[in-house]
């Protein structure tokens, strides 16, 4: 299984993630070893069995529908790059 | 003062042998001599000095309990109000969380002491410290040789005994693989045995905190403070915690330890096999039976886990979008291109490797063959472990195929890197809890013992350690030049 750079290139945009254009071959590389190791799997047998997505096989608690915390707005946007009068601030989205 | 226990240290304080502010101010004045190490990403001298002062007072009211005033260091991936959380990562190193973490809430209430920070691999995923945005972490024992991952300051501070004991976090072995590369003590808690609020995530339904300490007796002090439910994580079990001290003096005569024969395979140093088979015999000496075992899928955990683990990454690492926290980058063009430049400017490579490989692993048309397939082999590899645990008591093997390599050694090759979790993964994606105990020493570098118990068990794990290390000394071995 490998892996072109143009799917690094599609991959890397879904996660709006940027990487630099001269590692782009080093990603390929790594993720097509990656995938390699990953095809391991498909030489067991797994027809009939449940997938497992936590340890526990557990059930999200539920609880009463009360507000328990306080607002504490200031407080998170004390740490954003960039606020103004109580809204986060991004480029603009919309013309 | 540094090479005493958690509890001879509260003795002394007790006694008034020292204050906690003196102690305090001996372990910062030993992380400054040592800094070279580079251990902590931020050492919180005044406001380490300030719960001192406030140890003090509780010491004198006689209001205190056992970590009163005891000096200890976070991992830097537990939130910490007031003193910045960064994760080994350019994308939090301005962050300074609003609210603490459960974990540090609780070693709050117990009135210790934070040292600071302690460096890691970059949101957890490395095996060497060395993905750390803040620089490789030396071992002690070699400074050429990385300390192991991700909680590799963890591991070295507590070697090089600048904090009496730390925490750590394992999501793969995290805890033990360091733990065993520096030649201490560390328990990977049965998963929800302690709170994952604040704990910043990268793999939710394998990240797990736990205590790493010089001895089993240590370890049990702070895992008191940290295991019990918490509301505030969805995933954490409400069930009674026992006391981990009281049991620590057990007999072990009748336990039943199985060795899985996958552990004992090719590509374990004969060396590190043999101090385990030393081990062993030290367990049959105080009365234990061996017996072999199998875990026939042990050898699909590696890429069950990478895919599993990259995958809740991908999803856990999507809130880093340079809009409500932590790096933007500058004058962004568009919505998109915030996104995408704050994420590549303040990601290092590893992290961007695990976010490429999850992506892929969950975006349309792979996601039943790489997602679904390995859930499905997780649960293979569980109820190998299930069905081993019903013949025996624990399991025993190696934490890692070697001792600690060296710096840069494996930097350039992923695939090499993440085989160094080989023993330690399949534990993770059970769920179950394991300890790592220094076990011998091979060319003057330590070598971990791991214990894998049934969930819940962390009891009877401290317990098998403890009795060990009243039999050998392997704990107690300083590097020298930190004695």
């Amino acid at each position: 299984m490998s892996l072109t750079t143009d799917e690094v290139k599609k991959i890397a945009y879904l996660a709006r993630l940027g990487i630099d254009e001269s590692d782009i071959n080093a990603y390929a590389s790594d993720l097509s070893n990656m995938l390699d190791l990953m095809t391991q799997m498909g030489e067991t047998n797994t027809d009939d069995i449940k997938p497992m997505a936590h340890p526990m096989d557990q059930m999200q608690r539920l609880r009463p529908d009360e507000a328990t915390e306080k607002n504490q707005r200031e407080n998170f946007q004390a740490i954003a790059p960039q606020t103004e009068a109580g809204l986060y601030l991004v480029p603009k989205v919309l013309d | 003062m540094h090479n005493k226990t958690i509890t001879e240290l509260a003795k002394g304080l007790r006694d008034k042998e020292y204050s906690s502010v003196e102690l305090t101010q001996a372990y910062l004045d030993r992380i400054k001599k040592h800094q070279d190490l580079n251990c902590f990403i931020s050492v919180a001298e005044d406001f380490a000095l300030e719960q001192a002062k406030l140890a003090d007072s509780q010491l004198a009211s006689a209001d205190a309990g056992l970590l009163t005033g005891i000096p200890i260091a976070q991992k830097d991936i537990f939130c910490t109000q007031g003193v910045k959380t960064t994760c080994g990562s350019k994308m939090l190193d301005n962050f300074i969380a609003p609210y603490n973490a459960t974990v540090i809430e609780q070693f709050n209430s117990a009135g210790a002491v934070m040292l600071g920070k302690l460096n890691m691999d970059e949101f957890a995923m490395g095996s060497s410290n060395e993905t750390s945005f803040y620089g490789a972490v030396q071992n002690p024992w070699d400074t050429n040789t990385v300390p192991g991952g991700s909680s590799g300051g963890s591991a070295a501070a507590v070697a090089a005994r600048l904090s009496p004991a730390v925490t750590g976090t394992d999501t793969g072995g995290s805890i033990r693989q360091p733990a065993a590369l520096c030649g201490i003590t560390g328990l990977k808690p049965t998963y929800g045995r302690v709170s994952r609020y604040g704990m910043i995530a990268f793999a939710s339904s394998l990240d797990q905190g736990g205590p790493m300490a010089r001895s089993a007796e240590d370890a049990a002090i702070l895992m008191q403070t940290m295991a019990g439910f918490d509301t505030k994580d969805s995933t954490s079990v409400n069930r009674e915690v026992p006391n981990y001290s009281a049991g620590l003096n057990n007999s072990l005569e009748g336990l039943k330890i199985g060795l899985p024969k996958e552990f004992f395979s090719e590509g374990l140093n004969s060396d590190i096999a043999a101090a385990i088979e030393a081990a062993v015999n030290e367990y049959k000496k105080l009365g234990a039976e061996v017996k072999e075992v199998s875990l026939p899928n042990m050898k699909l955990a590696i890429p069950a886990y990478y895919v599993i683990a990259s995958a809740e990454c991908s999803a856990n690492l999507s809130r880093y979008d340079g809009v409500r926290y932590g790096y933007r980058c500058d004058d962004p063009a568009d919505l998109n291109d915030l996104y995408i430049r704050s994420r590549g400017e303040a990601f290092g490579s590893e992290v961007k490797r695990r976010i490429l490989m999850g992506t892929y692993a969950l975006s349309a048309g792979y996601y039943d063959a790489y997602y679904i397939k390995a859930q499905k082999v997780r649960r293979l590899i569980s109820e190998d472990f299930s069905k081993a645990l019903s013949e025996v008591d624990v399991l025993m093997g190696p934490v890692s195929p070697s001792t600690a390599f060296g710096i840069g050694e494996k930097t350039n090759d992923p695939i090499e890197m993440y085989l160094a979790d080989i023993y330690t993964i399949a534990v993770n994606l059970a769920g179950l809890p394991a300890m790592s105990l220094p076990a011998g020493l091979v060319d003057n570098k330590p070598v971990g013992l791991q214990v894998i118990g049934n969930y819940f068990s962390e009891d009877r794990l401290l317990n098998i350690a403890h009795k060990y290390q009243q039999v050998t000394d392997w704990h107690q071995q300083t590097p020298k030049g930190f004695e």
